[in-house]
C-alpha cells in the first residue's frame, strides 16, 4: 500500500518534509518511525488524514500520515 | 512598584498629574489591577470613548525584575469593539521599564476640551506632559524615530498611529522592542482608541538612574529563577520549538488538525499552509540576513521572535506571528510571507489589531471588495485604514462592522470580536473560550489549543464537546493569574507539564513578596479577576445569551471534519460554576 509520511519542524532535520511510502499490509505508525529513524519519544503528536492517532495505529492504503515534535505556539 | 500615576487630561487649564500609593489595590498587578481599577472605577454603562472611560497601564508583579521571562504589560479599559471590560497584552520594553521607575499603573482619565495631542515623558525625576500636535497622524515608525531624536536612545516607548488617533474599534496601543521599534502591540479590543480618545498620542519612558527591584529574599528569589528558567529551557516547546520557528510552528499542525480557518472560516485546511508555515519563515529570514530566535523584551529566554527582512535584505517587520500570519494569509487565501509581512508593518505602523484586520479583510473579500489571495488588493485595503478614508474607517472598525455594513452574514466575532486562528468547530474546546471569555473571542483568554491540539496538560479529544468546559475553565482561570505576573503566557506550556517549573514561579512570587502563596491561592486570584470581569460585563448588559458562538458554528459544517459546535448553551452558562 501507498502512504504519504509528512514531517514538521525539528523532524525534517536531515530527513525530508514529505515522501510516499510503498508499506505492506498492518503496518503501524510505530513501524514508520522506526523505517525513517524517528525515536518514539520525539515523535508526540501524530495526525493521520487530520485526526490524532496513537503509535500503535495500523494505517490503510492512501492515508496522510503527519508526525510533530513537541510543539506551541499562538 | 508602589505608585500609580493618574493623568487628569479633561483638568480646566489643561492635563493633570497626581501620584498616588497603591492603597486598596496593593497586591495586584497587571490584569490583576487594569481590571480592579476598571470595574471599581469606570461606569459600566459608559461610552468607551467618552470621558468617563479609563485607560489603565500596567506592568505585572514580576516586572522588573530579574525574573526571566516578566515583561508583559496589560493595557485595560472599556472596549469599543466588544463593549466589555478589556485587558489587552503586550510585550516589549516598557513593562520593564515602567516598573523600574516605580509605577504599578499609569491611569489616563478625563477627556480633553480641545482638540490638541500630548506627549508623556516619564523619566527618573519626573513627569511632565506637553502638547505637541506636530505629532498629529504620524505612524508609529516615525513617531519612535522623532522621539528618538528628541530623548535619545535609551527610552521605550507606548504609542498610537493613526488608527488610535481616529479612534477606531481595531486601534491597538503600540510598544517599542529591544531594538527600540514600535513592533509589540496591545492588540485586542481597540484599546488603542480609547488612547486616542484620550489625545495621547505617545508616553515616552526612560528608566536611566533606576534598578532592577529587589526582592524581598534576594537568594531565595535568584534560586526560584534559576529553577524557573532551567524548566523553560527544559521543555521541548519553550526551549526547542518557540525559539526556532516563533509562534508560527502552528500553521502546519493547526493547518493538518483540520482547524485553520480558511477564506473566512468556509474550510479547515488551506493548501499553501506549507508556504508560509513557520519552518519556511525561519529559513527564509536566516536566507536574507535576518534573525530567526529573538526576544521582545530584555530577560526573555524564549526567544520566539524573529526579524524578517525583504527580498533585499533590508529590514521589513519583526517575525510576523502565528496569528498575524493566518490572518492576513490563510484566512485570506494569501500564501505569500512577503505579502503578509509587508501587511504586518503596516498595521504595526498604522497601529491595528493584526488578527482584527485580517478577519474584517476576509470578510471584505466575501463581500467581493476583493478576491481571495489577492495580496495587493488587501495591502490597499490597509491603506484605505491608514489613511483614513471612509471605507478605510468602515474597514478599521473590525470585522462585525464590515460585515454588517456590506450585508455579509458570516462575521467570526463573539461580543464584536473576531476570532483568531483557530476554528472552533474542529476545536471545541477554544470555541467554549471564544463564546464565554470576558474578552470576546479571544484564543489567550484559555488556550484550549494546548491539550486539544498539543497533547499539553493531557489530552481532550478537540471534535467531541466532552470535557471542553472544564478544560477552558481551568485555563481561564490560570491564565487571569498569569497575566497579573507579568509573565509572558508562554511559560503556561512548560507549567502545564512540569509541576516543579509551576512551583517556581510561585516560589518567585513569594521570595520577592514575602509572601506564602501556594497553587491554590494563585487559582484563587485568578478566579477573583474573572468575578470582577464578569461583574463589569453583566452592569455593562451582558447576559449569558452574550456568551455564545455565532449561529452559523452551529448549523454549517466545516470540511475536512465535517462538524459543527456542539457544546450545548447550558453548559456554557456552567463554565463561571467553580
Amino acid at each position: 500500500m501507498q502512504i504519504k509520511v509528512k514531517l514538521f519542524a525539528t523532524l525534517q532535520k536531515g530527513r525530508f518534509d514529505e515522501k510516499m511510502f510503498n508499506l505492506v499490509d498492518n503496518t503501524t505508525v510505530r513501524d514508520v518511525l522506526h523505517i525513517i529513524g524517528v525515536d518514539e519519544k520525539d515523535a508526540s503528536i501524530i495526525f493521520i488524514n487530520n485526526r490524532h492517532q496513537t503509535l500503535d495505529t495500523v494505517l490503510k492504503d492512501g492515508d496522510i500520515l503527519s508526525i510533530f515534535p513537541s510543539i506551541g505556539g499562538g | 512598584m508602589g505608585k500609580i500615576l493618574r493623568i487628569n487630561m479633561g483638568s480646566e487649564g489643561g492635563p493633570t498629574i497626581v501620584e498616588e500609593p497603591l492603597g486598596n489595590y496593593a497586591g495586584l498587578g497587571g490584569r490583576g489591577l487594569t481590571s480592579a481599577i476598571v470595574s471599581k472605577e469606570v461606569p459600566p454603562q459608559c461610552h468607551p470613548l467618552s470621558a468617563e472611560n479609563k485607560l489603565v497601564i500596567a506592568p505585572g508583579l514580576l516586572s522588573g525584575t530579574a525574573g526571566a521571562m516578566s515583561g508583559r504589560l496589560s493595557v485595560g479599559c472599556k472596549s469599543p469593539l466588544t463593549g466589555t471590560i478589556k485587558e489587552a497584552n503586550s510585550g516589549g520594553q516598557p513593562s520593564q521599564v515602567l516598573a523600574r521607575l516605580g509605577y504599578a499603573a499609569i491611569v489616563l482619565e478625563g477627556k480633553p476640551k480641545t482638540d490638541d495631542l500630548y506627549k508623556v515623558i516619564i523619566k527618573n525625576d519626573g513627569v511632565k506632559i506637553e502638547k505637541d500636535n506636530s505629532l498629529k497622524m504620524l505612524p508609529n515608525y516615525d513617531l519612535v524615530e522623532r522621539m528618538k531624536s528628541q530623548y535619545g536612545d535609551k527610552i521605550a516607548c507606548i504609542s498610537i498611529g493613526p488608527a488610535g488617533e481616529m479612534r477606531l474599534a481595531a486601534a491597538s496601543v503600540a510598544c517599542t522592542d529591544t531594538e527600540l521599534r514600535p513592533t509589540r502591540h496591545a492588540g485586542r479590543g481597540g484599546v488603542g482608541a480609547v488612547m486616542g480618545s484620550k489625545q495621547v498620542k505617545v508616553i515616552v519612558l526612560d528608566d536611566t538612574g533606576t534598578k532592577v527591584r529587589q526582592p524581598k529574599d534576594p537568594e531565595k528569589f535568584k534560586d526560584a529563577n534559576k529553577r524557573f528558567v532551567e524548566g523553560l529551557q527544559k521543555h521541548p516547546v519553550t526551549g526547542q520549538g518557540l525559539p526556532a520557528y516563533g509562534t508560527n510552528v502552528l500553521t502546519n499542525i493547526i493547518n493538518e488538525a483540520g482547524a485553520y480557518p480558511t477564506y473566512n472560516f468556509k474550510q479547515g485546511n488551506f493548501a499553501g499552509a506549507s508556504k508560509i508555515s513557520g519552518e519556511t519563515l525561519a529559513e527564509l529570514e536566516v536566507k536574507r540576513g535576518g534573525v530567526a530566535t529573538h526576544g521582545c523584551h530584555r530577560g526573555c529566554v524564549i526567544r520566539c521572535s524573529g526579524i524578517f527582512h525583504d527580498k533585499d535584505g533590508k529590514y521589513l517587520t519583526k517575525q510576523p506571528e502565528y496569528e498575524t500570519v493566518w490572518a492576513h494569509g490563510g484566512n485570506c487565501g494569501i500564501d505569500d510571507l512577503d505579502a503578509i509581512a509587508m501587511i504586518d508593518f503596516w498595521d504595526d505602523n498604522y497601529g491595528l489589531d493584526t488578527i482584527e484586520m485580517g478577519a474584517t479583510i476576509a470578510v471584505a473579500m466575501e463581500a467581493g471588495l476583493a478576491k481571495f489571495g489577492d495580496a495587493n488588493a488587501a495591502i490597499q485595503l490597509i491603506h484605505e485604514v491608514g489613511k483614513g478614508t471612509y471605507l478605510g474607517k468602515i474597514l478599521g472598525s473590525g470585522a462585525a462592522v464590515t460585515a454588517k455594513v456590506f450585508g455579509i452574514e458570516r462575521a467570526p466575532v463573539v461580543k464584536g470580536q473576531s476570532m483568531p486562528a483557530y476554528d472552533p468547530r474542529a476545536v471545541q474546546g477554544i470555541g467554549v473560550t471564544y463564546a464565554t471569555s470576558t474578552m470576546g473571542a479571544d484564543h489567550t483568554a484559555g488556550y484550549a489549543i494546548a491539550s486539544n491540539i498539543l497533547k499539553i496538560g493531557g489530552h481532550v479529544d478537540p471534535l467531541s464537546p466532552e470535557g471542553q468546559i472544564e478544560l477552558s475553565r481551568n485555563l481561564q482561570i490560570a491564565t487571569a493569574a498569569i497575566d497579573s505576573t507579568g509573565m509572558c503566557l508562554f511559560i503556561a506550556f512548560a507549567l502545564l507539564d512540569q509541576p516543579e517549573t509551576f512551583q517556581a514561579l510561585i516560589d518567585m512570587l513569594n521570595a520577592f513578596y514575602g509572601l506564602n502563596l501556594t497553587a491554590d491561592s494563585v487559582t484563587e486570584l485568578g478566579k477573583s479577576i474573572l468575578k470582577m470581569e464578569r461583574e463589569f460585563n453583566m452592569k455593562a448588559g451582558f447576559t449569558k445569551e452574550h456568551d455564545r458562538l455565532p449561529r452559523y458554528f452551529y448549523t454549517e459544517p466545516i470540511a475536512p471534519h465535517n462538524v459543527v459546535f456542539k457544546v450545548k448553551d447550558e453548559d456554557l452558562d456552567k463554565v463561571f460554576n467553580w
